[in-house]
């Protein structure tokens, strides 16, 4: 077990193409670090910088005190868990645990030892003489797994080990993952698409956007204090409601203005974020989680904290209901967002599509809500915890000295 | 709502599958029927100079220089073994059949390790003017082995290698490595990356991933090869007659110089053509099962 620390690591492809830039990650000893973002941010070059199965074009990598830039995959000492599994077709579920074992000259009998170890430990004792085309898919995950435990690496990697999983088994698999890295206290890093999974896995997350790291947190600061739009629109779900506004009123009756409704903020916001006393009647993007609003019949607050709107969808989810509707606002589009939106696979905003209808928005309210398709919506919005951003730049308006979004937060 | 529901099913009973499969299925018997009458007769067209030649084999030299082969049918008494002891006693032909074995099983073991070696490092290893070297690989296929006989000859006389066998083992490994190289350059391939990525995490060297990984699952390209090689090399005639000489004839050059010695000394001929079938088919009857094996399954997804 050890340390993996990435230095100003890049990767060129041969033909120009950059796929990751100056990423600094220090991952602790025995830590479970996520790396999310949507597809194609980079993240699995990462990994298989870390690996050694790409080549590191730029800055360092170090696993323990070696740094190893020209160290072979095979003398790495980390062991990686495949999406695809990759599990040797050829050989039982024992010989495939076992062959990194065999491959280093391990004794015969200490394999046996370990493979039958690791199979107790996975539940995978009674398939142990069985071929990888007899398993179910969760199944094969746990060789998949077991094949990495044998070997007591330095470092897990895990490159979205659970996608090739139906949703209910995915869910179980997570859970034992978190088991098994908390039992092994193995250091990981662990690759995925799927913010949940980064979420209720890591001990920190880092979210990647076309190679560059935006943040690096832990799972509820990365949902509490994003350090940009990228960031607050890809943690959550629903995402996060943005909606371009225009900051109004004094120090001690502050309002965000859309264009015909403004919230009134409470005093704890300025004291929260002092910076946004220079954005005073200018431009100001406001983000509003969908569970930070309310059914206004439900719930008790300020007048001055109330949207008004139709429902146009009403989702019935049993714990909650998601209810959707546009808010008479200008939609926020910009760099940011039009990755989040070619993320989620719709087709990237234009300023003129954001016609009359306004901005799109989803809330999140209690169940006992009566509110049908075409009501009217009245939402109480939690305006304490609202968010900000900056227009320009997408930045997280917090204190005056503004972080730098890229750099780690520890 | 409930109408529907209920009348759902039995319209699909009505129009849709039942009653369509039952004509089908009888359009399928059918049909199975007579594709497999037309196989059995065509095998059997196929196959009457075989069986022509087997009886032949079973005849004595007198009966096949008075009658034709298909008279055993009403005169079974025909009938022998004799060809077959006399084989035994034929020096040509047993030196032959030596030799035939001393050819094919080497060049077939050359050809599988040479190439399977190759193939993985164009399928698999980095290295500067690959595509290159494999492009100049698949157009050595199309150069026919006449265009190297005479360049051969002269290189053979230089290096004293012209009449052994070593020297036909090397034309014959020399002109099968195109293919064989081509064949399972292109399965290799296909084997999923991630699986050799898997075991150079696991710490494999090129040499062991080959050895442990490549290999076993290149198994059904690697024996429909050795099988097609195997037999290239046995039953050829043209190589062995140019290359060799009186000690290292092959089988087939020991049959036709009895033609030409003899005339028509059809024992000899008939029987030990079909010594020389008779191994091939065992070869093939063993490896068969590997044409059809898909090892593959479950290893990714």
């Amino acid at each position: 077990m050890a340390e993996v620390v990435l230095a100003g690591v890049g990767k060129v492809y041969p033909d120009g193409t950059r796929a990751v830039t100056d990423l600094d990650l220090r991952i602790a000893d025995g830590e479970f670090l996520v790396l999310v973002g949507p597809s194609g941010c980079g993240k699995t070059t990462a990994l298989r910088m870390v690996a050694g199965l790409e080549d590191i074009s730029e800055g360092e990598v170090r696993i323990g005190e070696r740094v190893v830039n020209r160290v072979p995959a095979r003398d790495r000492d980390v062991a990686m868990v495949f999406q695809s599994y990759a599990l040797y077709p050829h050989l039982s579920v024992r010989d495939n645990i076992g062959f990194g074992l065999s491959l280093r000259k391990v004794p015969k009998s200490q394999i046996r030892e370990k493979v039958e170890h690791a199979a107790r430990l996975l539940g995978l004792t009674d398939h142990l003489d069985r071929k990888p085309r007899n398993l179910s898919g969760g199944q094969r995950q746990r060789v998949a797994m077991g094949r990495a435990i044998v070997r007591e690496p330095q470092a897990f990697l895990m490159d979205e080990p659970l996608s090739n999983l139906d949703a209910k088994l995915r869910v179980q698999m997570r859970a034992e993952i978190a088991r098994i890295q908390r039992d092994l206290g193995v250091t990981t890093v662990y690759v995925t698409h799927d913010q949940t999974e980064a979420m209720t896995l890591g001990d920190r997350v880092a979210v990647m956007k076309k190679g560059v790291l935006q943040q690096v947190a832990p799972p509820q600061e990365l949902y509490d204090r994003p350090a940009n739009l990228f960031v607050a629109g890809f943690i959550g779900s629903p995402a996060m409601n943005l909606l371009q506004g225009t900051l109004t009123g004094t120090e001690d009756d502050l309002r965000v203005r859309f264009t015909d409704q403004s919230l009134t903020l409470p005093r704890e916001v300025l004291a929260a974020r002092p910076a946004l006393r220079s954005y005073l009647d200018r431009p100001v993007i406001a983000g509003i989680r969908p569970e930070d609003m309310e059914d206004a019949e439900l719930a008790d607050g300020p007048e001055g904290a109330r949207l008004t709107c139709t429902a146009d969808l009403v989702e019935a989810m049993g714990s909650d209901v998601l209810v959707h509707f546009a808010v008479n606002a200008e939609q926020v589009v910009t760099e940011d967002t039009r990755e989040l939106a070619r993320d989620m696979g719709t087709d990237v905003l234009d300023k003129a599509e954001a016609g009359p209808g306004g901005t799109p928005m989803v809330a999140r309210f209690s169940p006992r809500t009566r509110i049908k398709v075409g009501d009217p919506v009245t939402a109480q919005v939690d305006t304490g915890r609202m968010h900000f951003f900056d227009p320009e730049t997408g930045a997280s308006i917090w204190d005056s000295a503004q972080p730098s979004p890229r750099k780690e937060s520890e | 709502m409930t109408a529907d529901t209920q009348a759902a099913p039995g319209v699909d009973r009505a129009a849709g599958a039942p009653r369509r499969s039952a004509a089908s299925r009888l359009v399928n018997r059918l049909g199975g029927g007579a594709v497999q009458a037309a196989l059995a007769l065509i095998a059997l067209v196929w196959l009457v100079p075989t069986i022509g030649l087997f009886v032949a084999s079973l005849r004595s030299s007198t009966d096949s220089g008075s009658s034709g082969w298909w008279t055993v049918f009403t005169k079974p008494a025909q009938l022998t073994l004799d060809n077959y002891g006399n084989l035994l006693d034929n020096d040509s032909i047993t030196r032959g059949f030596v030799n035939t074995v001393m050819i094919s099983v080497p060049t077939t073991v050359l050809v599988v390790i040479v190439a399977s070696l190759a193939a993985y490092a164009f399928a698999w290893i980095e290295f500067p003017g690959r595509d290159w070297l494999f492009l100049g690989v698949v157009a050595l296929l199309v150069v026919p082995v006449q265009v190297g006989l005479i360049p051969l000859i002269q290189l053979f006389g230089e290096v004293n290698l012209f009449g052994t066998v070593p020297g036909i083992v090397l034309f014959h490994t020399a002109f099968g490595l195109p293919f064989a190289i081509f064949l399972l350059r292109n399965y290799f391939a296909g084997i999923p990356r991630d699986l050799l990525e898997a075991a150079r995490m696991d710490g494999g060297t090129e040499w062991t991933i080959f050895r442990r990984v490549i290999f076993p699952l290149g198994g059904p390209a690697i024996a429909s090869l050795a099988i097609f090689q195997f037999l290239w090399v046995w039953n050829d005639l043209l190589i062995a007659l140019i290359f060799g000489d009186e000690d290292s004839y092959p089988l087939t050059v020991a049959i036709q110089q009895q033609t030409r010695q003899f005339g028509s000394n059809l024992d000899v001929i008939s029987s030990g053509a079909f010594l020389s079938l008779l191994v091939p088919l065992v070869v093939f009857f063993a490896f068969q099962r590997y044409f059809v094996q898909g090892v593959l399954a479950g290893s990714v997804k």
